[in-house]
């Protein structure tokens, strides 16, 4: 079984976050890179279902060229192979990253592709259920168990009120949510090993993607910050503040 | 031309939390000059197009034939709608449903889509949030059928407008098959929604042991509140994954938020930071909840909480 996973080079999640003083971008000084968490559970649970069932894992970043150092973490953990589109840097929105994923795909024809839910930077939770309606292919989203029996998938879902079992015939996207597993860690010989697997870059312009956005960032701003409170010594002058501010329902 | 505002049903009745995108479509149609539409789709719709014709909407379109949802069936039903009523926007609430189900359709009516939006400022621009709700976006869609999910948080729940709106009912045969819907286990709960709830007890990891949980339970009855959770807790398998509050998780903003045993990872915070009055209870007083709290209490939960419910519990008796 030949399994896709799409990651997205993010900020680390405990970063603080803040805009640069022009207000033209975040600011990334000092801000350490890691693979989306949610993707990195993507490829955690590729590499268990390629440890059951055999196949290869490609991991696919659309980016810039320090891009690679995402892909070259998800073959320390086992992936077989990377590809990168070079993006050179041209903003995109997550409509042209499902089309160019649905050209790796024409290309790479996976059985099964896996990938974050959402990216802890935009927030937007969309790649993976365009790309879904883009192929024609039947979607799994927010999976917390992913079995695969002979050509489906049985993916148990989270959703509001509890959790939901589909099952989707192969092939399918499935996006990963968080306790989908625990991602493994990278061992010494994995990052040695991943030094020697193949890694593709294909330039964007060579895919014939009509890049431009449906949708754009016009301005960023901070949040008015919510000031902390007052303290209070013990639970009767905790009461005593409730109600002063008429924050009991009775 | 106009505005699709799709509404979730449960047992035949519109829930609630989906009346914020009537809000967001009475936004829209304010600034932009359209009518908007509902619709709704499942089994037995009679009762609930009734309703949903009282909220000033110009038709209500009824979608029948499809038994329990996927996105790929309920995308061909609002594909239907959308051909027949020519609208350029679809509006849904950003709930499980909505973010499975919205960038489906806005890659079949080759829209732009902006997720959770929490204002509109025209016609094609609306405020979002990233990273963890610590950037506020102001984001322009360009295509000129454009989809939209709301954050429950930001807009009100509608109320009925009086009138009546015009009912359609359509029947579809989904043709989508390579997806089958298995079942639902649903948490059991006889609380209130989490977020529809006035007041919210969450329970972080400090609680220790899933038997603790408990003692949170006591003070979440006393309050009538929904109880919530941070991820570690839910993680750990002590609350179902439904109970989440934060970035990945439920988004809720109650008259009071009671944070209890938790430290306030921006994760969470971002779940729950325009509640209206916020309580922290955690023993350690650097943790960083207490920076957003408006009334903290620096105390060992395992006293303070049972002691907090005992004279809540005292005082509403009292009244």
């Amino acid at each position: 079984m030949k399994i896709l996973v799409p990651v997205k080079r993010t900020h680390d999640p405990y970063s603080k976050i803040k805009l640069k003083s022009d207000g033209s971008g975040v600011d990334m000084t000092n801000i350490k890179f890691v693979i989306n968490p949610f993707d990195e559970i993507a490829v955690e649970e590729a590499l268990r279902k390629k440890e059951k069932h055999g196949g290869e894992v490609v991991v696919l970043s659309i980016g810039t060229p320090e891009w690679v150092d995402q892909i070259r973490v998800a073959l320390a953990m086992g992936a077989d192979r990377g590809i990168l589109v070079d993006t050179g840097g041209k903003y995109l929105d997550q409509d042209a990253i499902a089309r160019i994923i649905v050209k790796v795909i024409e290309e790479e024809k996976p059985d099964l592709v896996i990938m974050g839910k959402q990216a802890i930077d935009d927030d937007s939770n969309q790649v993976g259920q365009l790309l879904s309606e883009y192929l024609n292919w039947p979607q799994a989203t927010f999976a917390s168990k992913l079995d695969i029996q002979d050509n489906k998938a049985i993916v148990v879902r989270e959703i509001d009120g509890g959790l939901e079992t589909v099952e989707v015939e192969l092939p399918a996207i499935i996006t990963a949510d968080l306790r989908l597993n625990q991602p493994r860690y990278a061992s010494l010989p994995g990052i040695m090993k991943a030094k020697q697997k193949p890694l593709k870059t294909i330039k964007i312009d060579e895919l014939g993607v009509d890049l431009n956005p449906k949708i754009v960032i016009e301005k960023l701003e901070t949040p008015p910050e919510r000031k902390a409170g007052i303290k209070v010594k013990d639970v009767d002058e905790l009461i005593s503040k409730l109600k002063e501010l008429k924050a009991l329902p009775f | 031309m106009g505005i699709l505002t799709f509404l979730e049903l449960k047992d035949g009745q519109i829930k609630k939390g989906s009346l914020s995108a009537i809000t967001c479509a009475r936004n829209l149609a304010e600034k932009t000059g359209l009518k908007y539409d509902i619709v709704i789709i499942g089994d037995n719709l009679e009762k609930a197009a009734e309703e949903a014709c009282e909220f000033g909407a110009k038709t209500v379109f009824a979608v029948k034939g499809i038994q329990g949802y996927t996105a790929e069936s309920y995308k061909e039903a609002i594909e239907k709608v959308i051909n027949e009523s020519g609208a350029k926007y679809f509006i849904a609430v950003g709930t499980s449903v909505g973010k499975d189900l919205a960038p489906r359709v806005a890659a079949r009516i080759g829209a732009g889509m902006a997720s959770e939006i929490i204002e509109v400022l025209d016609g094609e621009t609306f405020k979002r949030l990233m990273y963890a709700g610590n950037i506020i976006a102001t984001v322009k869609i360009k295509t000129e059928n454009k989809v939209l999910t709301v954050r429950g948080t930001a807009f009100d729940k509608a109320e009925k407008s009086g009138g009546k709106s015009d009912v359609k009912f359509i029947e579809i045969q989904p043709s989508f098959n390579k997806k089958r819907f298995i079942k639902v286990e649903e948490t059991k709960s006889t609380r209130p929604e989490l977020t529809e709830a006035q007041v919210v007890v969450s329970v972080g990891r400090g609680i220790k042991d899933p038997e603790n949980i408990k003692i949170v339970d006591e003070l979440a009855d006393v309050l009538g509140a929904a109880l919530g959770a941070s991820r570690a807790v839910v993680d750990a398998g002590w609350l179902p994954n439904d109970y989440q509050v934060g970035q990945t998780g439920k988004t809720v903003a109650p008259q009071l938020y009671i944070a209890v045993g938790i430290s306030g990872a921006i994760q969470h915070v971002a779940g729950m930071k325009d509640s209206k009055v916020i309580v922290a209870i955690n023993k350690d007083p650097e943790a960083p909840i207490f920076q957003i709290a408006d009334v903290g209490l620096v105390a060992d939960l395992f006293k303070a909480v049972p002691e907090l419910t005992e004279k809540l519990k005292k005082l509403k008796e009292g009244k």
